[in-house]
């Protein structure tokens, strides 16, 4: 069933800041010719340089999470054509920012300070740096944006759940857009070693998904920010329609802290919820953007999800996770896999899953092992995709795509 | 207290101060407002943490709140020190 036209959400505008460079283009461009950003075990974003953003004085008054999603919320912001002015009023566009983890440099810095130096020494920025909704605050501060705004926040499922809030807000009216997305930067000695203790991390520092030899996640670094809007205001506003967010579904496990279910069905539920929303069957999608961690758990649960949830289609689909040249990046994941799916819809391509050799046992979709392939589409139809975005906690998100 | 601190001591870590907050050196006078030099609560919440590190001085927000100028400040913590 199309859903009703004062439903649809429309994409306008994207920016990143991943471990592939600065720029949504860049990442698009970059992991569909099988470059990785993953060096010595961690993929940081080493071209980031925040002065060339933020003033010295909004950089200080930012944790690293909070100047990531400032950049990619600027590039997405330029791309919508808002740089000028907001095209609303600006009390009615809103902005939410998933992490999952917020400031936590500046938690680490806080309680170095109070330790070495006592509590007297503890800056008074540190609260409104490491709280998890700084980088939302930011944004809407940067850009006058008047709407409501928040954090939303469920491990690596966050850039995913909160762009799904976006497109529900634009849906019952509440805003006419939605600056959206999410960011992290947890590359720290606290998060290596607890990430480490739960043996998630690789511990050969190679991000394989779905490879027999995979042995977890690479951590890395990010932000991507989407500018939604009501489809037809972007239309009557004559904005360049980048694409449209067809469906949203999410659900809980309700298992385990970190592991998912052994047969996907959490993860199967929200993909189907996600399809419904959109109104289209399985069969008509086109590819699959998987969470693909490269751990152990995810990617085998991840495979029997796709399978239930597709049933025969999913044999035919091309399955490829942006972690292969990315890492993971926590509560950014969802949103910059959202971004890197909807720019390959658009292009019309399935970039690969780097690393991966040999497959598995019973890891057995087309995963698109080596390099970027043509998605198979009859005639001149939009492409449909999938992202899947799982995070520690047993929280599903998933988003149904389609380029324009 | 030291009777070496000098208003041109408090004068120099004031400014420089205002400086690692990020306004602008050309503008920094001892007349200038914080509101020119885009210095908030937050930036004084610091500068009040500095001179208590640099001079064993607490200045409370109630304080603070009634500091408008460069000057000001200089003044105010001459007179505490």
């Amino acid at each position: 069933m199309e859903r009703a036209a004062s439903d649809q959400v429309v994409v306008t505008g994207v920016g990143a800041v991943t471990p592939l460079g600065v720029g949504a283009r860049t990442l698009h461009e970059r992991w569909s010719a099988g470059a990785c950003g993953i060096r010595d075990g961690e993929a940081p974003c080493a071209d980031f340089d925040p002065s060339d953003f933020l003033t010295a004085k909004a950089a200080r008054r930012a944790d690293r999470f909070t100047q990531l999603a400032l950049a990619a919320c600027a590039e997405a912001i330029a791309d919508a054509g808002w740089e000028q002015e907001l095209p609303y009023g600006p009390e009615r566009v809103g902005c939410v920012v998933g992490t999952g983890i917020g400031g936590i440099s500046t938690v680490i810095d806080g309680q170095d300070t109070l330790r070495e130096r006592g509590a007297e020494c503890v800056s008074p920025l540190s609260i409104p740096l490491m709280m998890s909704n700084a980088g939302a605050g930011a944004l809407s501060m940067r850009h006058g944006l008047r709407g409501p705004s928040f954090a939303v926040s469920s491990a690596c499922a966050s850039g995913a759940h909160a762009l799904g809030s976006a497109m529900r807000m634009l849906q019952c009216g509440e805003a006419d857009a939605v600056v959206a997305g999410g960011s992290e930067a947890g590359l720290t000695p606290l998060a290596r070693a607890a990430f480490g203790a739960l043996d998630a991390l690789s511990t050969s520092g190679i991000s394989r998904p779905f490879d027999v030899r995979r042995d977890g996640f690479v951590m890395g670094e990010g932000a991507a920010v989407m500018v939604l809007e009501r489809a037809e205001l972007a239309r009557s506003r004559g904005a360049l329609v980048l694409g449209t967010i067809r469906g949203y579904g999410a659900s809980s496990d309700a298992h385990h802290l970190t592991a998912p279910r052994d047969d996907g069905a959490g993860q199967a539920a929200a993909m189907t919820a996600a399809l419904v929303d959109a109104g289209i069957g399985a069969e008509q999608l086109d590819y699959v953007n998987a969470h693909g961690t490269s751990t152990p758990l995810n990617d085998r649960a991840e495979t029997h999800a796709i399978k239930l949830a597709l049933g025969e289609h999913a044999r035919r689909i091309p399955v490829s996770s942006t972690k292969s040249a990315i890492g993971h990046l926590l509560g950014a994941a969802g949103a910059v896999e959202a971004v890197a799916t909807l720019l390959a819809l658009r292009e019309r391509v399935a970039p690969p899953t780097l690393g991966l050799s040999e497959p598995d046992e019973g890891l057995d979709l087309d995963y698109v092992p080596g390099a970027a392939r043509p998605l198979e589409l009859d005639g001149e139809r939009p492409a449909l995709g999938m992202s899947n975005s799982f995070g520690f906690g047993g929280h599903n998100a998933v988003l149904c795509l389609e380029g324009a | 207290m030291s009777t070496a601190t000098s208003e041109e001591q408090i004068e120099k870590l004031v400014i420089e101060s205002l400086e690692t907050f990020g306004a602008d050196p050309d503008l920094i006078t001892r007349e200038a407002t914080f509101e020119a030099l885009d210095i908030d609560s937050l930036d004084l919440a610091e500068l009040s943490q500095i001179v208590h590190e640099s001079y064993g001085v607490e200045l409370k927000g109630s304080d603070v709140a009634e500091v408008k100028t460069v000057d000001d400040a200089v003044k105010l913590i001459a007179g505490r020190v």
